[in-house]
């Protein structure tokens, strides 16, 4: 494989393309709602129409608008179908001959679809992901040429510095640094590894990323072993999705047959290859020290940093280990530049996010906005508000690590600080929201919970600080609890947090801490009648604050 | 065009020596299969996964991926055979096996209902899902009905958020269920025709 095998395969994909492409998204919402046989009545359809010359059905990746699948989009004309039912193929196909037809039409102007701006996402429902051709013909691969003939690894570290990204796993540290420092450690082995072990609840943007388009995620690994001297990668997928470990699976094996991955990639000294690691169901294993003890074929425990994972990782070795959406962002701003990246975005959070919207909100699924786009215009212009006109009480960040937002700081913009400030986190980008019927406590009883679970036992705060912490709320939620429990539970918050080993325990008391700042009245209105001369005491100690 | 190596010779590339102690372990232990062992192929098939990787301790993750997948669920025999092959003493092989929560130690139904308690579904209602069928089958989450027919089980995430409340049906994903469509979906799957 050299340059012009690249651009050869990428014009014959072009040029192959036919008058009219009919998408249909296969991403793991739609297809439980049986978007693979309304992709075979497409294909069908066309085959019977005698249109096979003409037509194109392509099974794509997420689509976006999950609630609405299954979804088919129709080009040219920018059409989207929504809720399509096998037995509809055949007046769509006739449709895009000029006839009229009655399946649901969606709207690609309204909001949820006019305020996202594509940069991780752009092949996202574009692209097939079972071919390497489509991603190659979407200009694939070109940055992982451009990178290992036009830059030196010294380079490319400060092109991504300059860039201004930052993780997208949750804690934002920026990305080019984190280059700098493997690529400065001194050995003969490195590592790269991919985090895919998406675990929080609420979350599946990595999902998504890995279904629509894997190859965008395995260039982003490769260019950047390519900066660290790593010529080895893991991906770290859940077991939970057994779709995009076999997507994944297809594309390193397209990839490897291509001379794409494996050694000498475009005749070059450099090599790189990439296996995947199947995670077996512990939520702590997305730390990364967790995850590392997993590749190592191990139990998931942390163990105390440093050393970090930059100079000592898996095998003792540096290990560069970054999230699905941070790899997914090298390629493009390779091809478009540091400078192009860096203007989008805040002063301090650069580029764009992408969100999963969930919980009671009328249009659930996947967005990618700008960095500083507010919490208001995501959930009500661009998630339409909760269903049924009910109003919205607050918005969950950052699965059970993050915290409840409430609706009065809806206009808070999205970026690192901020969320931050507000007691949240960015987190992965899950974003649920509630809205009035939910209960606050019950929440953080049911966050606490998770925790608990998934405790790995390692230290002691978190296995019984969480324990402890689920049994006080568990009281309270039953109206049995009294001042006294309460006032222990916020003790028990902050000593958790401050003496726990990992981001599990240190973050743990977060969704606690957050509805007792913004809803501490659903707590006290909760505690048992008998402690109300406590409760009174209670109260001016709150106010005291 | 280059078409790379099988998996195996991938995976044995440049890779460091483990350098973890290995517990001398009694070669008679590892030397045959017991002869229920030996007529039985998945036994074959998991040592042949097993050479794919060479024997290499960092797989035991994966080796028990494939194990459960022939078997259905972790027995103890079977922990101690992956032991054996993989030069690892039960007490790791143990540990690890308990430490995931997608092993099985115990013997499955013949089909399996995960009802997914994420964040999304939850506050969804699939809490009411659950109890539903919890009462309807008899059971409760992380339990196998009598009659070996189902497996209740609940999930932390499954990604299907956008679709909540989910449930997976024997590894199918089924979007929005409420506690009537999830009944309807397990009749014939229950016991006394519920």
């Amino acid at each position: 494989m050299v340059i012009e095998d690249l651009v050869e395969i990428a014009e014959k994909e072009r040029a192959g393309g036919k008058k009219t492409i009919i998408r249909c998204c296969m991403a793991a919402s739609c297809m439980s709602s049986r978007s693979e046989a309304v992709k075979a009545g497409l294909e069908k359809a066309v085959k019977d129409a005698g249109l096979s010359d003409q037509v194109e059905v392509r099974g794509v990746g997420c689509m976006r608008l999950c609630c609405q699948g299954p979804l088919v989009g129709v080009e040219p004309g920018n059409i989207l179908y929504q809720k399509v039912e096998p037995e509809d193929a055949a007046s769509l196909v006739a449709s895009t001959q000029g006839a009229p037809t009655d399946v649901e039409r969606g709207d690609p102007e309204q909001p949820f679809f006019k305020k996202q701006l594509s940069i991780v996402l752009s092949n996202s429902g574009v692209v097939d992901p079972e071919r390497i051709e489509s991603y190659i013909g979407a200009d694939g691969y070109k940055a992982l040429h451009s990178v290992l003939f036009e830059m030196t690894p010294k380079e490319l570290i400060d092109h991504i510095i300059a860039s201004g990204l930052r993780g997208r796993g949750g804690a934002g540290y920026p990305t080019g640094l984190k280059w700098a420092t493997v690529a400065k450690t001194p050995s003969a082995q490195k590592y790269v590894v991919c985090n895919g072990d998406e675990g929080d609840p609420g979350a599946f943007m990595d999902r998504s990323v890995l279904e629509s388009d894997p190859h965008s995620v395995l260039e982003g690994m490769a260019i950047a072993g390519y900066a660290v001297g790593a010529n080895q990668g893991f991906i770290y997928v859940r077991a939970e999705y057994p779709l995009a470990i076999k997507r994944l699976q297809i594309a390193i094996r397209q990839a490897r047959q291509i001379g794409l991955i494996g050694s000498g990639i475009f005749e070059s000294p450099f090599h790189f290859t990439v296996d995947i690691r199947i995670g077996a169901g512990a939520y702590v294993c997305g730390e990364e020290t967790a995850l590392m003890a997993s590749i190592e074929g191990k139990r998931g425990t942390p163990r105390p940093r440093p050393p970090f994972p930059a100079e000592s990782g898996l095998w003792n070795s540096p290990t560069l280990i970054n999230n699905v959406e941070t790899f997914a962002n090298i390629a493009p701003i390779v091809r478009k530049g540091a400078d192009w990246y860096a203007s989008i975005g805040t002063a301090k959070s650069k580029g764009t996010k992408v969100f999963a919207l969930a919980g009671k909100i009328e249009n659930t699924g996947l967005i990618e906005v700008p960095m500083g786009t507010t919490l208001r215009q995501i959930v009500e212009e661009m998630g339409g508000g909760a269903p049924g006109g009910a109003s919205i009480k607050a918005v969950q960040t950052g699965g059970p690590s993050g915290g409840c937002i409430p609706a009065n700081e809806l206009d808070t913009p999205v970026d690192y600080e901020s969320l931050t400030r507000l007691g949240s986190i960015m987190g992965s980008g899950g974003m649920i929201v509630m809205d009035e019927s939910t209960r606050m406590p019950e929440v953080a009883r049911y966050f606490m919970e998770f925790c608990m679970d998934e405790s790995c036992g390692k230290c002691i705060p978190c296995r019984a600080g969480t324990a402890q912490m689920h049994h006080l709320l568990d009281r309270i939620v039953k109206r049995q609890g009294t001042a006294r429990d309460l006032a222990t539970l916020e003790e028990l918050c902050d000593m958790v947090a401050r003496t726990s080993l990992c981001g599990l325990g240190q973050n743990a008391p977060n969704p606690v801490r957050s509805t007792l700042r913004y809803f501490r009245n659903e707590y006290l209105a909760l505690l048992a009648p008998g402690s109300n001369g406590q409760l009174a005491r209670e109260e001016q100690t709150a106010n005291s604050h | 065009m280059r078409a790379e190596g099988l998996d195996h010779q991938v995976y044995c590339r440049s890779r460091p020596v483990n350098t973890e102690t290995t517990t001398p372990w009694d070669k008679t232990a590892v030397a045959a299969l017991t002869p229920l062992q030996a007529s039985d192929k998945r036994y074959k098939i998991l040592e042949a996964h097993i050479k794919k990787y060479q024997g290499r301790q960092d797989a035991l993750i994966e080796v028990l991926h494939k194990a459960q997948e022939l078997f259905g669920f972790l027995e103890d025999s079977l922990l101690l055979f992956v032991g054996s092959r993989l030069k690892l003493p039960p007490s790791r092989v143990y540990g690890v096996a308990t430490f995931y929560h997608y092993f099985k130690l115990k013997p499955q139904g013949a089909h399996t209902c995960v009802v997914c308690l994420g964040t999304a579904c939850y506050v969804r209602g699939s809490d009411r899902v659950l109890a539903a069928i919890e009462q309807s089958a008899g059971i409760k989450s992380g339990e196998t009905t009598e009659d070996k027919q189902l497996s209740l089980m609940t999930a932390r995430c499954i990604g299907a958020c956008s679709i909540a409340p989910a449930v997976v049906y024997d590894g199918v994903i089924h979007p929005k269920q409420d506690p009537e469509s999830a009944l309807a979906q397990l009749k014939g799957w229950l016991p006394h025709g519920n």
